[in-house]
């Protein structure tokens, strides 16, 4: 009987974990659907890179208001979670604050003791973090592709941390030979009065805290698949992946480039054979009209977005009302890669076509015409997300595969097909600007 | 401005045996559109001021394909891109200079994976150039005292993270430069870039480069200054959209170091 607990927590801990191995192989296996790329080049300014920005969060603090609080609330998870190990110890031996065997009292007592300081911290920036959601209602969190699912998640997450971060000092207040030790109990000595001294009374709620707490952490673990909150685990592979190039440089399709030599070839027979090797390459499709047209990196890029909408509130486009979010473009390309998933689990692990695809059912032509390419969201994204790469590949799908530019646009190309300039005018005037005066 | 400017091509230093320190790129709106052409001008004089030996290629140059890139047409930036390859190999041309950041971010970073590889540079990182190694030399005091604001341009800008160059080559002037709330690498797009220029905008509540002058009226200026045809043009129609063009005007840095 004694061994019942052991037992149960090892059947939780196991059923949590389990559940959330299986979703992230479920969340790489999504994302190879993605074309491959290589990115081995530049290997230390990629750690670089992500020591910087996501360790280090560099961007984060470019606004130091929700900066700061963020922080703290990313150090309090971090640290905090230090405690986690030793609820795991103790939930699966049976023994109880391990850490006091192991560790001389002082030292305990002032790891516990910070831990209950960011605690409070934490609760304060999570209380701030609601208000500017709920009550100061900051545009960014108002658009229109933030009502509902994204909305909530967004609030869930702050209630989740209230909850976490108060079970853990009931924990500590509740506790009486960890009061009674007087060390590291810096705020829970203040919240221990509250529940009276009846000792059989305090033994069930800190045993209850107890359990909630590492039952909450364990669904806690698991909504960050179904959240925006993912980015506490792909924030660091993503900002590895990130550009290393000029934001400026946008990249040549190979493709294109074979096809381009094999026009302005003189020698070249049209009718020739196709080279040998030839055969087995897929036949190039131009752009990018699913998510299984864009690479790897994008599709990361995805699930990483923390919808905080620092692009958007920087997108020229967004800010004189025009239609385009690049929030939108990745939260589009999230939710359609998350049903191509589903589709493919649902049909033994192959695609079945739903008729439906990114573009046109998810992120219209008018949305992709509007960017300018100014690459403003690039520079504002917290995580080195790209919403600029998937517009252009988007873009080059519908002028190369369904010739589906804008008018003027077309006659822009027309002319400088024709005459090496966007305007209708003489190659060989190129020139007369300097005669004329 | 009503003198002839001497603008040699590169056929013709071809013809002589000899190289010119740099090329200058022109580019189709440096070519063709009235106000850019002015542009052109004013550095051809800088470059004649500086005694640099420098050639276009004149009525060998084509567009450089940025444009036809960014609307999403790569097969005509493809062949753009090769076929100017072509030619600026065939004359060995190691440094080019233009005066259009589109031009500069597409040669500099698109083009060498194509087979083009030069030291590509822009006018105001090259007028700064000139001017701390002696070779240029400001005289007049025309801006001394003027309020003048830099309007980033996206693809000097954020995209090759050149924000000093213009910046230092302006404080040259002994103006007062004054800068706007979005600068630097929060600048706002002039709404021109990624083939925006030749298209209507998307239906919204304003015009990006309204916005954009908005921006730049908050500092007060005298003068806005750019380094980019395609953002004078923008900050020009603003100007006018604000019924301002009779107190501030929109200067490319060429001109303004051409007539200081
Ligand atoms: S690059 Fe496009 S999507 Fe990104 S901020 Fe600029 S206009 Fe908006
Ligand atoms: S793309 Fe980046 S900046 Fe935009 S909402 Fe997502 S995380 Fe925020």
């Amino acid at each position: 009987m004694q061994y019942i607990p052991n037992i149960l927590f090892l059947i939780i801990l196991a059923l949590g974990i389990g559940y959330f191995t299986l979703n992230i192989k479920k969340l790489i296996r999504n994302i190879k659907l993605g074309k491959a790329v290589d990115a081995t080049d530049n290997k230390g300014e990629r750690w670089r890179n992500m020591a910087r920005i996501a360790l280090g969060q560099s961007k984060m603090v470019k606004r130091p208001i929700a900066g700061f609080l963020h922080i703290v609330v990313y150090v309090g998870f971090i640290i905090i979670n230090i405690e986690v190990l030793e609820i795991i110890i103790d939930g699966l031996f049976g023994t109880h604050r391990v850490g006091l065997k192991v560790l001389p009292e002082s030292v305990y007592g002032f790891l516990i003791g910070s831990f209950e300081i960011l605690a409070v911290l934490v609760l304060v920036s999570v209380v701030i973090f609601w208000l500017r959601r709920n009550v100061i209602k900051l545009k960014r969190f108002l658009s229109s592709e933030m009502s509902g699912w994204p909305k909530n998640d967004g609030n869930i997450i702050l209630y989740f941390e209230v909850v976490l971060m108060c079970l853990f000092l009931i924990m500590n207040a509740t506790d009486t030979t960890f009061q009674n030790l007087g060390h590291g109990n810096v705020v829970s000595q203040f919240i221990a009065p509250w529940f009276g001294d009846n000792p059989d009374t305090l033994h069930i709620i800190e045993r209850t805290a107890w359990w909630l707490h590492i039952v909450g952490i364990l669904i806690f673990l698991n909504y960050l698949y179904y959240s925006k909150h993912l980015h506490i685990l792909l924030a660091f592979p993503n900002t590895y992946f990130g550009s290393v190039t000029p934001k400026g440089k946008f990249n040549n399709l190979e493709a294109v480039t074979k096809e381009v030599k094999l026009m302005m070839d003189p020698n070249a027979d049209p009718f020739a054979a196709a080279p040998e090797g030839a055969e087995d390459e897929v036949p190039a499709k131009f752009g990018a009209s699913d998510v299984m047209d864009l690479n790897q990196i994008q599709l990361l890029n995805a699930y990483t977005c923390t919808e905080c909408g620092r692009c958007t509130s920087a997108c020229p486009a967004n800010l004189t009302g025009k239609k385009l979010s690049p929030r939108k473009i990745m939260m589009d390309t999230r939710d359609r890669l998350e049903e191509v998933g589903k589709n493919i689990d649902a049909n033994g692990g192959e695609f079945k076509d739903d008729g439906k695809q990114l573009l046109g059912d998810y992120i219209t032509n008018e949305e992709l015409w509007a960017c300018t390419t100014c690459n403003a969201c690039v520079e504002e994204c917290p995580v080195s997300i790209n919403p600029l790469s998937i517009i252009l590949d988007m873009r080059r799908y519908l002028v190369m595969e369904q010739s589906a530019a804008p008018m003027e646009l077309n006659n822009m190309m027309t002319n400088i097909e024709n005459n090496g300039a966007p305007w209708p005018y003489n190659q060989m005037d190129r020139l007369n600007w300097a005669k004329e005066d | 401005m009503s003198e002839e400017l001497k603008v040699p091509t590169m056929a013709e230093f071809m013809a002589e045996g000899k190289q010119p320190e740099i090329l200058f790129w022109v580019g189709s709106a440096g070519s063709y559109d009235d106000r850019a052409k002015k542009i052109s001008k004013a550095f051809v004089k800088i470059l004649h001021k500086a005694n640099v030996a420098f050639a276009v290629l004149g009525e060998e140059e084509s567009n450089t394909g940025d444009v036809a890139k960014r609307a999403g047409n790569e097969f005509l930036f493809q062949m753009q891109a090769m076929m100017n390859i072509e030619i600026l190999n065939a004359y060995e041309v190691k440094r080019i200079v233009t005066c259009d950041p589109h031009s500069y971010n597409c040669i500099k970073n698109e083009y060498p994976s194509l087979g083009g590889n030069y030291d590509v540079v822009h006018h105001t990182q090259f007028i700064k150039e000139l001017i701390s190694s002696g070779r240029l030399t400001l005289e007049g005091n025309t801006y001394k005292g003027k309020r003048i604001t830099f309007h980033d341009p996206c693809y000097l800008g954020r995209a090759n993270s050149e924000y000093d160059a213009p910046r230092d080559v302006l404080k040259q002037t002994n103006a007062n430069l004054i800068e706007m709330k979005r600068h630097k690498s929060t600048a706002l797009c002039c709404g021109a870039g990624g083939a925006q220029m030749f298209k209507e905008p998307e239906k919204g509540n304003m015009d990006i480069n309204v916005l954009r002058t908005e921006d730049a009226l908050e500092t007060k200026p005298d003068i806005i200054a750019t380094g980019c045809p395609y953002c004078n043009t923008m900050m020009t129609d603003g100007v006018k959209a604000k019924e301002k063009e009779g107190e501030i005007s929109v200067l490319d840095i060429a001109e303004l170091i051409a007539n200081s």
